[in-house]
Formats: structure tokens, C-alpha cells, sequence
């Protein structure tokens, strides 16, 4: 079948097969910050935004983005680069495995919300696993990005 | 001690590569085009392959080619990462006829595409004679079936093996006589305690790419922490010299000893041979699951002799382990069971024994996960310790404060070392007094059915198997002045790179952004052992001291012609080398650019480095839960860990090693289960079952170092990379028996297993 979305902005027009999940389509069209964890979207690795809103694309079909705008990480390097060095300064990537998927669900977290408390990113990043990390540090990175924007919520 | 560039937390060199998502592992710098590997498993755990029909599989369009066990290499070999020669059995074939678990590869299958792959997987047609399976350890020795009945099992090294009695390892090692000592004892504790084959779970599974160089040699791009051995395993598996192997590996998403053990290399590396082509196997979730390299499901039974005021004088500890269907790390894992459990209460401790058999099973083989069998003796000992205050009616922290190891006592179960380099006293005071001890210890009602409850456990590990690894590393001047750091270790997100070229900048006197660094390619760089066994820091660390230090020597040759002067009149300075006697200086872009015009000095050095020791780091970790009495929920609060790993490098990346450990320690002790059923399926195949704790599982984290200087290690470091995982078991254990009165000797303690027991309070 053929579609036509917009990909980090781009309009992308291809013919894909109808069981085609939205992961294996934009990592074909150059979108490698999308990783597959696991099989049953458990993981939270592969999270990207479809109009604007966090899906896991290991479950979503890519017809299902038909018309619709995709966001990855590629897309978002600016915004993100605004924050993921305090992780860095935590050392809190580690591998490096989960962080875009971890990457954008905070990104859709802070425009949803933009002063959350420590809790409030612990419940939207529930679903994004980490093996290596623990978690602690990446909170840390967060909290304090949030402090240096003057965040109201600080713990 | 003043440091520039080491004690500091640097960022990581691949940090904000990693964060920002670029392409950098197997599967995202490996061309598109490759054949996709896929492997047929076994639906069996005992079985004999008797037919394997192929025509209507080779008919799907896309398939390239299918191979069972008629098509391969009949030599046998290990595939865990160690030094030659191996103390695993050299057990396994690529594709064996007989196959001895459910998941045991029967074809590999190679295809355009993955859906054509499975397309063909699924129309292959195998005829099994099924045979009765080894499920149990326990029934695993003088079994009348037997897992490797083959006439070519061999063991490269004399571990108490024996392929005839289902016996990968067994021995005894011992000082003093334990029994009489035990005899004498007012106190004597008998326990048996278990635990389960848990999966180290990174997030990147298993993956290689493999193809044919511009020279025709066979060129390797694997997840792995072992390039090396990597190359000597898939050299002996494909009957092809060494110098045809070339191993490479990216950046890693995840290792923790996984990918100490090459799980998936020589599939697609054996498609490659066959086809020319270029080939890449990645595993799925399940395949990981099912057929990796988890952690030896151990058995322990502890007896521990002691008088009533508490002094500890004996430690009998029996270690059942077992290895699955092939003995991958069999016979070394199981030793750290007792030699870095015992070893914690040297203080007044008369005599030991320590003996273990490992067992071969029809069950998924195990292999390499961060502890390394250390942490399943500690939650052994250690809870049998804290079994032993309870009845004694002692603080467990003060039992410990009289029985622990401490600077300079020798650790006659700890193969006679002496602890060089030991703050575990002073992690141990630390830690009570942060996390407040005295007034958490006592059980404490929270109404409505919860209580709060707190544990405490000590670890140990060590750094580097003494006597074995190699840690090496190279390097070279550039033109400007900044240097390359070519190493052979493997960071797998450790950050290992990173505070490497910290050591460079703190030798060479220069800034971290003036080292990079490259690792590791068997074509590259100098020979090491690999990142595993706590060796990178430690070895691989002093290796970089010694290769400036060498380096150093060999500018001051080119100065000193440069400068007329003789080397001993050079003082080297950050931008360049002075002579005493003139006050002249060749800058080190001067001399880098000598060194590349009419010279015979290379301005690069290569040092290696090995230890005789492996000086233990340290560590005390202390536990508040709240448990529901109804439902058996636990909580964690808190969990607070003081560690003592000698000179943290880089003290941000130590602090997440040691979060990132007890995070997986908390999911061993409380959630992460392996089932199987009674046909020796297992099943937790998915993250779906195997539930990893996510950032609401862990309560608050909160760890400090408490320094100690070991001597003998880079800038007096020690390890801090596996220690971590080993407190959280048995402190919560610990914890969660203050709560209800009940102790759990098997892992994890679920809420279901704590409501079942209710009963059994004593």
C-alpha cells in the first residue's frame, strides 16, 4: 500500500506492506535513534511522537501514521539538546540504548507539562525501562534542568 | 592526593552522542543489505534430530540458504569469554544433532529478508526422537541421562569435571578443620538458600554482523565485551586461522556479562563463509530470554559455627550450581560463591570449607552476569549472618563491626591475600549513621496492616582475575599535541573510555578533550582480556599509567636530539618538553612532527598490565521497606549504600554504576523470576513476565564512597562495577523477615510467596 506522512517535517510518500510497524518504517527512511527493546511494548525504547503525542512505534502500523506527522529524535535535536546534557553531566545515559526513547517521552512530558514535580516524572517515565542507570541519575538531570529554567518544584 | 583530571566527574566522551540518538551500535553503522540470520530452536529440552525436511523452506522466495548439523564444523568449543585455556568445557557444536534445551538451535536459516526467513522457519519439518530431560539440579549428578553423553566433550583445564556424571565442576577448598571448630561452636546455623537464573536483560539484545573484508577475511562487527576471545572462539568453531578473523565492536547498548560469552557471533560469521555474502543476526527479546547467558541458578547450603556474643568462628558452604545445558562459565562462577562471600568475616574466623558441584541440565545454559556467582554466596552468607544476630538477639551491624574483614588482616579464604586496601569499617559507620540505623532498625507499625522494616547486608568483589587478565593500552602523540588512546577493553556503557583517557590527561598533564579515544578492534588494538571480572579500571587503568610513562621515554628521545641535550636533562612540561641545562623547550607539536620526518623513535608507546591479586572492593548497603501484611506488598523506602572501591576515577559514573547495580539487585530480590514447565519450557520469555523494576519500583537511592588506597591499583582504584548488585538481595531479605517474622531463602520474594508463608513465623 502507499502512504504519505510527514516525517521530522519532511513529507515521505512510500509503498509499504499493510503489516509494516511504524519502527521498521522510520528506521528504514534514516531514523536510527529508534530502537526496538522488546517485542511487546513493554520497554518504551521506541517511543516516538505521532502528531505530537508519545506512541511505542514497535505496535503502531506505519499505515496508521498515513497523513499524520511522525517526530523522532532526529527531528527534535535542538529541543533536546537542551536538557540531556545535565543527564550527561549525571553520566545517567550509560549505554546509550534507551535514551532516545526516554529522550522524547520527557520532551512530551515538559510541553505537557513544564514544571512537573520529581513524582509527576517518575509516573510519565514509567514506561521508558533503563537496565543501566537505576534511574536516580537521569531524575537528578532532570531536576536540574527544571531547577536552572527556576522550576517551582524542587525536592 | 591532588588530582587535575582524575577524582573528577567528567561527562562521558560518547555522552551526548548516545543522548541525542545517533546511529552508533551493530545494527545502525552495518549495511542494510545483509542477509538476515534466523535461527529454528528446539521445541525440546532432551532431543535427537532425526529428519529435517528442507524443500518446502528452500522454495520461499528470499531464502538463500539453510544449514542443519550436517553442514557444519565437527570440532567442539566454548563460547564463554575467558583466557586461554578455557576452564568452560568445550561442549558445544554449531548446530549439534543432539539438542539439550528448548531453544538449543536445531537450522540457521539465511534470507533476503526477515519475513522471508520466517516464512522458511516455519516450513522446515524436523523429526525429533524425544529423550527424557535433566530438569532438576538437584537430581542433575549421577543422573542415568545424561546431557553431554558425546565421546569428544573435553575440558581444556582440570576443573573436577566429568561429562559421564552430568558434572561440569566440582571441588573443595578449605583451611583449618571446619568441623571440630564448628563442634566447638555454642551456636550452629544450618540454612539452604536459593537462587534463580536471572537474566541480565540490557536493552540491546544479542546482535552481530558479519562480512567479508577487501582482503576476503572474515570481518566481525559484534556487541560484544570480548573481541579477542571473540576471535579465538569463532577461529576453533570455523576450523579457519586467526589472522582471517577480524572483530570489531560499536558502541554497546548493555553487556553486564552478557556479552561476555559469545552467545550469537558464530552463526552469521558460518553464513558468511558459506555465502560470501554479508549476514546479521540480531535477537529477539525472546531469544535473549531463552537462549542467552543468564545468571547459574545456585543452591547454597550454609553452616556457620559461632559463639553467643556474637564471634563468628567457622563457615561450611556448599554451592549446587547449575550450568544449563552447556558448561559456559560453569566451573569459574561458582567459585566466587564462596571466595567472595567467606571471605567478609576473616575478623576471628578459625576455619572454612567451601565445595561445589556444578551440574549440567536440559535447561538454558547460563553464563556471565555482574557478580559472577558473588552474589548469589553473598545473599547466602550474608543472610545466614543476619539469621545468626537475629537469633542471637544482636544487632546485625554490630555482629558484622566484630566479625568483618579489615585493613591489612590476610583473607585466608580469599586465596591468602592480604586486604591491602579495606574501608569496609568505615563504610559500615557510615552507612548507619545516614541512613539512621538505630532508629530504623526496630520494626515499626504504620497501621492499617503495614509495617516498616529495615535490612542491612556487606558485599565484596574483586578486581580482575589475578594470575590471568591482561589489560593493555596504546598511546600516540598527534601533530597539535593531543593524543589517541587505543585500547582492547570494551565500554558497554560503563564509561570505561571515559575515564581511561581521565588517566592519559592526568599523566600526559593535559586536558580530557586532548585524549580520544578508540576501542576495540582485533585488527587495532593492543591485546587485553576484555571487559569483565572488575578489570578494566583496575588493569586496563594501570596498563594507561604505564604506557604515558613509556611514552614519555620515547619524546624525551626525539627532544633530546631535537634540543641537543641528553634525556636526563629533560624535564617533560603540559605543552612540551624543557631542557634543564639550556632553559629550551621543543613544544610537543615540535616534537610530533620530528617524530614524522628522518626519526626512529615512534611517538606512541604500548604498555600491558597484569595483577598477581585481585584487591576486593567493599561495600555496605541498608534497606527500609514497608510491607503490607495483607497483600505481602513490599515497597522500598530507601536504600542507602556507602562503597569503598578505592579512588573513584570518575566519582559521577561510580555513583551510577552503584545505583544501576542495586536497582538490578532490588529486581532479583524482588521481581525477576525463571519459571519453567514440567517439559523444560521456560516461562518468562518476555519483558511482559520478566518484570524488570521500572522508576517506580525502587524507592529513593542514595550512595557515598567511603575511600580506601589500594596500592597496587591505577591511582589507588579498585572495581566498582559488579560489587554493586550483590547487597540489595539479602538485605531486603533481611528486611522483609523483620516485617513478618519469616525468612525467604529463595529468590525474588514475591508478595504472593510472602502471604503464602504467612504461617510460618517463628
Amino acid at each position: 500500500m502507499e502512504i504519505e506522512l510527514k516525517l521530522n517535517g519532511k513529507t515521505v510518500t512510500d509503498h509499504i506492506e499493510a503489516d509494516t510497524v511504524l519502527l521498521d518504517f522510520v528506521r528504514a527512511h534514516g531514523c536510527l535513534s529508534v530502537k526496538r527493546g522488546c517485542e511487546t511494548a513493554n520497554c518504551g525504547l521506541c517511543t516516538v511522537l505521532l502528531d505530537g503525542v508519545p506512541v511505542l512505534s514497535c505496535s503502531t502500523l506505519a499505515a496508521r501514521a498515513n497523513g499524520r506527522s511522525v517526530t523522532t529524535l532526529e527531528g527534535l535535536q535542538e529541543e533536546a539538546a537542551d536538557f540531556v546534557g545535565f543527564i550527561a553531566d549525571q553520566g545517567a545515559e550509560q549505554c546509550g540504548f534507551c535514551n532516545p526513547g526516554f529522550v522524547m517521552n520527557t520532551i512530551a512530558l515538559l510541553r505537557e507539562n513544564p514544571d512537573p514535580t520529581d513524582d509527576e516524572i517518575r509516573q510519565y517515565l514509567a514506561g521508558n525501562l533503563c537496565r543501566c542507570s537505576g534511574y536516580e541519575g537521569q531524575l537528578r538531570g532532570i531536576r536540574n534542568y527544571l531547577n536552572s529554567r527556576g522550576a517551582r518544584h524542587e525536592v | 592526593m591532588k588530582y587535575k583530571s582524575v577524582n573528577k566527574s567528567v561527562r562521558k566522551k560518547d555522552a551526548m552522542q548516545l543522548l541525542l540518538g545517533k546511529g552508533v551500535y551493530v545494527d545502525d553503522i552495518t549495511p542494510s543489505n545483509a542477509l538476515v540470520v534466523k535461527l529454528l530452536r528446539s521445541p525440546h529440552a532432551n532431543a535427537m534430530v532425526q529428519e529435517i525436511k528442507l524443500d518446502a523452506a528452500l522454495k520461499v522466495e528470499g531464502v538463500e540458504a539453510i544449514y542443519t548439523w550436517q553442514d557444519v564444523p565437527q570440532t567442539r568449543f566454548a563460547i564463554a569469554g575467558q583466557t586461554y585455556p578455557e576452564p568452560s568445557p568445550y561442549d558445544r557444536l554449531i548446530l549439534d544433532r543432539h539438542v539439550r534445551f528448548v531453544g538449543d538451535p536445531v537450522a540457521i536459516i539465511a534470507a533476503d529478508t526477515e519475513k522471508a526467513a520466517e516464512q522458511a522457519m516455519k516450513r522446515i519439518k524436523v523429526t525429533y526422537e524425544i529423550l527424557p530431560a535433566v530438569l532438576d539440579p538437584r537430581t542433575a549428578m549421577d543422573n542415568p541421562t545424561l546431557v553431554h553423553p558425546e565421546e569428544d566433550w573435553f575440558p581444556p583445564c582440570a576443573v573436577g569435571g566429568d561429562n559421564k556424571r552430568n558434572l561440569v565442576a566440582s571441588g573443595t577448598d578449605l583451611d583449618g578443620d571446619v568441623d571440630a571448630v564448628l563442634a566447638d561452636c555454642e551456636v550452629v546455623l544450618e540454612h539452604t538458600y536459593h537462587t534463580k537464573a536471572c537474566n541480565q536483560a540490557m536493552m540491546e539484545t544479542f546482535r552481530t554482523f558479519t562480512q567479508l573484508d577487501r582482503y576476503g577475511r572474515l570481518h566481525v562487527i559484534s556487541s560484544t565485551q570480548i573481541v579477542f576471545h571473540c576471535r579465538r572462539i569463532l577461529s576453533r568453531a570455523l576450523g579457519i586461522p586467526k589472522s582471517q578473523i577480524r572483530v570489531e565492536k560499536p558502541r554497546i547498548g548493555g553487556g553486564f556479562g552478557a556479552k561476555q560469552t559469545a552467545v550469537c557471533e558464530v552463526y552469521p560469521a558460518f553464513v558468511t563463509l558459506k555465502t560470501g555474502k554479508p549476514c546479521e543476526l540480531i535477537y529477539t527479546r525472546e531469544e535473549s530470554q531463552i537462549a542467552g547467558s543468564p545468571r547459574h541458578e545456585m543452591q547454597m547450603r550454609v553452616r556457620i559455627g559461632a559463639m553467643k556474643d556474637g564471634t563468628i568462628r567457622a563457615i561450611d558452604l556448599h554451592t549446587l550450581s547449575n550450568s544449563g545445558a552447556y558448561g559456559e562459565h560453569g566451573p569459574t562462577t561458582v567459585g566466587l560463591s564462596g571466595h567472595k562471600s567467606i571471605p567478609l568475616y576473616s575478623g576471628n574466623l578459625e576455619a572454612y570449607r567451601f565445595s561445589y558441584d556444578v551440574v549440567y541440565t536440559n535447561l538454558q545454559p547460563a553464563g556471565a552476569y555482574r557478580g559472577y556467582g558473588a552474589t548469589q554466596g553473598i545473599f547466602a552468607v550474608e543472610s545466614a549472618v543476619n539469621e545468626l544476630s537475629e537469633r542471637l538477639g544482636l544487632d546485625p551491624t554490630v555482629i558484622r563491626d566484630k566479625n568483618m574483614v579489615r585493613e591489612g588482616m590476610v583473607m585466608p579464604s580469599y586465596y591468602g591475600e592480604t586486604a591491602n586496601a579495606c574501608a569496609l569499617d568505615r563504610c559500615m559507620a557510615r552507612c548507619r549513621q545516614i541512613f539512621d540505623w538505630d532508629k530504623r532498625y526496630p520494626v515499626r507499625d504504620m497501621g492499617g496492616g503495614k509495617v516498616r522494616a529495615a535490612g542491612v547486608a556487606m558485599a565484596m568483589q574483586g578486581s580482575s582475575i589475578s594470575f590471568v587478565d591482561v589489560g593493555s593500552a596504546t598511546v600516540r602523540l598527534s601533530e597539535d599535541g593531543t593524543y589517541n588512546l587505543i585500547l582492547g577493553a570494551a565500554d558497554m556503557g560503563t564509561g570505561c573510555d571515559t575515564i581511561l583517557a581521565q588517566m592519559v590527561a592526568e599523566c600526559m598533564d593535559c586536558d580530557v578533550d586532548d585524549v580520544a579515544v578508540f576501542s576495540a578492534d582485533t585488527d587495532v588494538s593492543p591485546y587485553d582480556s576484555g571487559s569483565y571480572a572488575s578489570s578494566t579500571t583496575y588493569l586496563t587503568g594501570k596498563a594507561v599509567e604505564k604506557a604515558c610513562r613509556q611514552l614519555k621515554q620515547q619524546l624525551f628521545a626525539i627532544a633530546a636530539e631535537m634540543l641537543g641535550c641528553s634525556e636526563s636533562e629533560l624535564v617533560f612540561e603540559p605543552k612540551g618538553i624543557r631542557c634543564l641545562w639550556t632553559g629550551q623547550v621543543a613544544t610537543l607539536e615540535q616534537i610530533a612532527y620530528k617524530a614524522q620526518c628522518f626519526n626512529t623513535h615512534p611517538a606512541e608507546a604500548t604498555a600491558a598490565h597484569t595483577s598477581e591479586i585481585s584487591p576486593p572492593p567493599f561495600m555496605v548497603g541498608m534497606v527500609e521497606i514497608e510491607l503490607d501484611k495483607e497483600t505481602g506488598k513490599v515497597d522500598i523506602l530507601d536504600f542507602m549504600a556507602v562503597v569503598d572501591c578505592g579512588t573513584p576515577i570518575n566519582p559521577a559514573l561510580a555513583r551510577i554504576q552503584a545505583e544501576g547495580g542495586i536497582v538490578q539487585g532490588i529486581g532479583m530480590a524482588l521481581t525477576e523470576d525463571i519459571h519453567y514447565d514440567s517439559k523444560g519450557r521456560p516461562i518468562e520469555s518476555s519483558f511482559m513476565q520478566y518484570k524488570l523494576p521500572t522508576r517506580l519500583d525502587m524507592g529513593k537511592l542514595r550512595v557515598e564512597f567511603e575511600s580506601s588506597h589500594e596500592p597496587t591499583g591505577p591511582f589507588g582504584a579498585k572495581s566498582i562495577g559488579e560489587i554493586v548488585i550483590n547487597p540489595p538481595a539479602p538485605a531486603i531479605a533481611h528486611a522483609i523477615y523483620r516485617a513478618t517474622g519469616v525468612w525467604h531463602r529463595e529468590l525474588p520474594i514475591t508478595p504472593e510467596k510472602i502471604v503464602m508463608s504467612k504461617g510460618n513465623a517463628e
